[in-house]
């Protein structure tokens, strides 16, 4: 029997052709940029032929996006969106991760709360709004309140039923070698939990998003909602589309800063997360 | 010296109506000398795995008590440590972070513990990994890490929760063959949870045979093959062959 032979010997053995046939699927980057130059190409060829009060044209929101930009309005106006956004959405990840942490290792702390959590959780964020304004008036509070509520909820849950996950196994390590009930939080609980948490914050950046635009078509005074509600109640359709799009790109940039935070706070968890994507 | 006196424990269902609980240990005695090794051995639902967590701190005995050294046990100690089933490895430590995980929790100067712990990781043959995550290595190998964890605090007494009921037949050979090896030097008193027969004969100087429902003791059988077993094959000596019929038919019975 041959023992000396190793990978590097074998491969080489075999000497196999390193060229691959081209292949389109390999290369999803250039798939995806086809598809999207089309699209446009198709939209602005349409496009043009409908009435601008019902549908705009690419190049037409492309003069409209550097109007409003050029004029100041869209940055102003995002500025103010994402005030409250990071005002509101800053305390819903401190609130969530702290009192979940609490409701997931006591179970006292669970059983006080969680009636509120979950009836809160079920209550559509929607039918809040008029009560918030009601409560914080038209300027940035009821947005920051707004973010907040519609943020909390899934980092709480995520928290605390990560916690609970964890609680059992895990622990059990910590106190068989002895951990007092700090470390056990410190060296145990919280890095368990942390990539729950980041789920959590994940599918809160999304809730949040939707949660300020709501609030500010309600209120109409100022923001991207209330961009929104002004271009298309004088039918300026092209510009409508910007804080369209703007919303689409902050939606995206946002779930890929928590991504790539999932990957940099949690990378042991890189490999599961491969699999079940 | 570990002794356990007439131990029992009962786990009630929260939803059960009769409050009948499931009497999992029924006075439970024993003894075992230092640096033994026994193997509790017997078919799940026996109540061995509850009684190496009684004997850990982890759960409270409704009856009885463990002696360590003459100490009754009341909570995890320093003289005992456990390796567990299911390795118990924190997925976000390296290999030596994970090894170090029990100095850290005593505090202490960060470079005796890593001397002690690196000392520990070329004794289990996991020297080149240091830096692996467990998720980067194979099972057996992250149950190697759980042993220098448990080693590298130099405990009287290890407990050993099936350690190698989740690796592969050919790893568990491997593991149980270098676990007596270890053993030979180290010297700890050890109680080693199992259910498997040959396991147990090839690792035990005395197997207790346990049976279920309620979970008491059926025997205790010595093995009186020669030390060390790992230098010729034990496995095909006749009185292995006569122990493990003995057992299995204690295990029937």
């Amino acid at each position: 029997m041959q023992t000396t032979l190793d990978d590097q010997q074998a491969l080489a053995e075999l000497n196999l052709s390193r060229v691959r046939p081209f292949q389109l699927r390999e290369y999803p980057g250039l798939i995806r940029l086809c598809s999207i130059l089309l699209f446009l190409a198709i939209w602005e060829y349409y496009g043009r032929g409908v009435d601008p009060i019902f549908l705009s044209y690419p190049t037409a929101i492309a003069r409209a996006a550097v109007q409003v930009t050029a004029s100041g309005e869209l940055g102003q106006q995002f500025l103010l969106s994402m005030k409250a956004f990071v005002i509101g959405f800053g305390s819903a990840i401190v609130l969530g991760i702290g009192v979940g942490l609490l409701m997931g290792r006591y179970r006292l702390a669970q059983y006080l709360l969680d009636p509120y959590m979950y009836a809160m959780d079920a209550t559509p964020r929607v039918a809040l709004i008029p009560l918030l304004l009601l409560w914080f008036g038209l300027g940035i509070w009821s947005k920051v309140a707004i973010v907040f509520l519609s943020g909390l909820f899934p980092i709480l849950i995520n928290t605390f039923s990560g916690v609970k996950t964890v609680s059992g196994s895990l622990v059990e390590i910590g106190q068989a070698y002895g951990a007092k009930e700090g470390q056990i939080f410190r060296k145990i609980i919280a890095p368990a939990t942390l990539p729950f948490i980041m789920a959590g914050v994940r599918v809160g950046v999304g809730r949040a998003v939707v949660g300020i635009i709501t609030a500010e078509m309600f209120t109409a005074v100022t923001g991207l909602g209330a961009m929104l509600i002004v271009y298309s109640s004088s039918f300026a359709t092209d510009k409508l589309f910007v804080p369209i799009i703007l919303l689409a790109l902050l939606g995206v940039a946002l779930t890929e800063v928590v991504k790539a935070l999932q990957s940099w706070l949690a990378p042991w968890k890189e490999s599961e997360r491969a699999e079940s994507e | 010296m570990l002794e356990i006196r007439h131990l029992s424990k009962v786990f009630f269902e929260r939803n059960d109506p009769r409050r009948s609980g499931l009497v999992a240990l029924h006075d439970i005695s024993f003894q075992v000398q230092g640096n033994e090794f026994i193997c509790l051995l017997g078919p799940s639902g026996c109540g061995k795995t509850t009684l190496i967590r009684i004997a850990a701190g982890l759960l409270r005995a409704d009856k009885g008590e463990v002696l360590v050294n003459g100490r009754p046990v009341i909570a995890p100690g320093r003289d005992r440590c456990m390796v567990f089933q299911n390795f118990g490895l924190l997925p976000w430590r390296t290999v030596m972070e994970n090894v170090e995980f029990g100095l850290e929790i005593e505090g202490g100067p960060r470079e005796e513990r890593r001397r002690i712990c690196q000392k520990y990781i070329e004794l289990v043959g996991l020297q080149g990994f240091e830096s692996y995550f467990p998720h980067q290595i194979s099972g057996g190998m992250q149950q190697r890490v759980g042993i220098a964890r448990a080693l590298s605090k130099e405990p009287d007494i290890l407990l050993m929760d099936e350690p190698f009921g989740a690796v592969d037949a050919q790893t568990r050979e491997q593991l149980q063959e270098e676990l007596m090896k270890i053993w030979a030097t180290t010297n700890n008193t050890v109680l080693f949870v199992t259910h498997s027969i040959d396991e147990s004969i090839y690792l035990a100087d005395r197997v207790i045979v346990m049976k279920p429902r309620p979970g008491r003791i059926r025997e205790e059988v010595k093995i009186d093959l020669p030390r060390p077993r790992w230098a010729v094959d034990v496995r095909a000596d006749p009185r292995f062959a006569q122990l493990r019929t003995r057992i299995r038919e204690l295990l029937r019975g």
